[in-house]
């Protein structure tokens, strides 16, 4: 299958120092990465620069054969790639349900209309109440997000996320900071994520990213170490110096 | 639920708080008031008018404040310019047709709302506020040193406007002006209140809870603020225009640096982010300062420091946000 998300030689320096050298990667629809890398690997620069926060010295990102070049955030997310956050960036005065319907009226190109009301548009709404129900939010639908729990907020960050139907998705720590009691429900909820969506997570849990990934590519240094089956991640004598030697302790301010 | 019938969805969905009807029981509320105002002060009627005027300013901020998260400290160059706008209509072109002068006057306000809104919303946090008192400071000195246009401190005279429809004569006691201005604001309230439910209301309310979130759905956050910039100028030029005709001059002070932030502090008072808190603010500062000083004119300034003080202090959300907010609770339990 032809890639849908292509990644070539990626590279950006702050002043002296290369945060992302030379960074080479492709994606197929349904494919599921995870990117992991110890801290001060570049991953953050990375996702940066991939959705358009930061501008890359060199190298070039493409969706689905188009280049994203010169894009900023916005056009690059109506192009199809979208982001979750790894702390929960949601609106806390909104009900999960208003939610949905506010990214599937941006995803139809209808935010900017000036009259009717979700009550009068039940196809959206029968979006919306789809993918709560696909992530089990049903009992949380219309209460205020900031009266909700923290798990049940990571899967609407995810079911956000997906509203705008992406080409390519990527997850920043999906469950960072929820408590072990609902990681299940959040590994439930990526193992249902669409089949032909290709998504790109970056994730420090092994636990999470063993049973998730198809592949893992390991970032050391603004550089990929390793690109390959999960099964053999922890092998691989570079990445072993990654993360245990001193070379990685000497990265970990960058 | 069967998925065939997704229609049948929708009318499961629980209704937001305020529903449709609570829309106009709001309407028939203000008109109430309206007659009721009338009965109490038939002859005041001329500042009733100019109340309904700044409502529609503090209306204005409202939006782009209290919906938007975007503080302004320069909003009466929105409303000066309608003011100055209908008021030049009539004294130089001849527009004396109240409808035709509203209408300038909301043209006027929506250019200015533009200008102002580029301006304003290239700076965040305090410099936004600066850049917001810097364009209605120079709104003021333009309209001063034009004064072939504006009579510059002496004031935009020679307007008269002709009766409304041709019919109702502007008279001494201001009866018809109350009446257009009454009119006036029941058809902006009943537009906001549409705007502030519609996709577009609901993504300016995104916008101020988490700007970068609707960054992150693809929407652009600049243009909805500038779209949103440019209605609010509407609104505040049609209240500048309303003004005009009401009092059939057009002062610098419509321009100014103090009207802005007292624009605000109506809005405070009356709770941000509220149709209704808007013009509860405007009607009780307004009503409150020009009874207080007419009773007190010596040391009204300090009641009304007072006051601000105790709404800040006992109903920080402002008189309507307070009340909203028991009554919210009350039903809870």
């Amino acid at each position: 299958m032809s890639a849908v998300f292509e990644v070539e030689r990626l590279s950006k320096a702050f002043g002296g120092l290369a945060v992302t050298q030379a960074v080479s990667l492709a994606m197929a629809p349904g494919d599921r990465v995870a990117l992991i890398g110890p801290n001060g690997a570049g991953k953050t620069t990375f996702v940066n620069l991939v959705t358009g926060h930061l501008k890359p010295d060199s190298g070039v990102v493409r969706i689905a054969g188009e280049p994203l070049n010169g894009m900023n955030p916005m056009q690059r997310v109506q192009r199809g790639l979208v982001r979750s956050f790894q702390v929960t960036r949601l609106f806390p005065e909104m009900t999960p349900r208003e939610h949905l319907a506010l990214a599937v009226l941006q995803r139809q190109g209808r935010t900017g209309r000036l009259y009717g009301t979700l009550w009068s548009m039940p196809e959206v709404l029968d979006e919306s109440e789809a993918l709560l129900r696909t992530l089990g939010l049903e009992a949380a639908a219309d209460r205020k997000v900031a009266e909700i729990a923290y798990g049940q907020q990571r899967l609407l960050e995810i079911a956000f996320a997906l509203a705008l139907r992406p080409k390519v998705l990527l997850l920043d720590e999906p469950a960072a900071g929820v408590p072990q009691s609902e990681t299940p429900r959040i590994e439930a909820a990526l193992a249902g994520l669409p089949a032909d969506l290709a998504v790109l997570m970056i994730e420090h849990d092994m636990d999470l990213v063993f049973r998730f990934a198809k592949r893992v590519i390991v970032l050391a240094a603004g550089t990929i170490i390793f690109d390959g089956a999960p099964g053999d991640v922890t092998k691989d004598a570079r990445v072993r110096e990654a993360y245990l030697g001193s070379y990685a302790d000497d990265r970990s301010v960058a | 639920m069967d998925a065939d019938h997704p229609a049948s969805l929708a009318g499961q969905v629980a209704r937001p708080r305020f529903s449709a009807s609570a829309d106009w029981i709001g309407l028939a509320a203000i008109l109430a008031a309206a007659i009721i105002f009338y009965l109490l002060f038939p002859n005041n009627l001329a500042l009733l008018t100019r109340v309904i005027g700044i409502v529609m300013l503090v209306l204005s901020v409202d939006l782009v404040t209290g919906f938007c998260g975007v503080a302004t400290l320069g909003h009466a160059a929105l409303f000066g310019a309608g003011a100055y706008a209908a008021g030049i209509a009539a004294a130089h072109f001849g527009i004396t047709d109240p409808i035709a002068m509203i209408a300038a006057g909301a043209a006027g306000g929506a250019v200015a709302g533009l200008i102002s809104g580029l301006v304003v919303l290239r700076g965040h946090g305090l410099g936004q506020l600066v850049l917001s008192i810097a364009i209605v400071n120079l709104f003021h000195e333009a309209a001063n040193k034009a004064a072939s246009w504006t009579g510059g401190s002496d004031g935009l005279t020679d307007i008269a406007p002709s009766p409304l429809f041709g019919v109702f004569a502007f008279d001494l006691w201001g009866r018809t002006a109350y009446g257009l201005g009454i009119a006036l604001l029941v058809i902006v309230f009943f537009l906001l209140q549409r705007l502030s439910r519609s996709p577009f209301g609901m993504l300016c309310r995104g916008i101020r809870q988490d700007p970068i979130r609707v960054a992150a759905m693809g929407a652009s956050v600049r243009k909805t603020l500038l779209k949103m910039y440019i209605i609010s100028g509407l609104v505040a030029g049609v209240g500048g225009g309303l003004n005009a005709i009401s009092t059939q001059v057009v002062g610098l002070d419509s321009l100014s640096f103090t009207l802005s932030a007292q624009a605000l502090v109506m809005l405070v008072i009356g709770g941000t982010g509220s149709l209704y808190g808007a013009i509860i603010g405007t009607v009780v500062f307004m009503l409150f300062e020009d009874f207080v000083s007419a009773a007190n004119p010596f040391h009204w300034l300090t009641i009304m420091g007072a006051l601000l003080v105790g709404v800040v202090l006992f109903a920080p959300r402002g008189i309507f946000g307070t009340a909203a907010h028991l009554f919210d609770q009350w039903r809870r339990r």
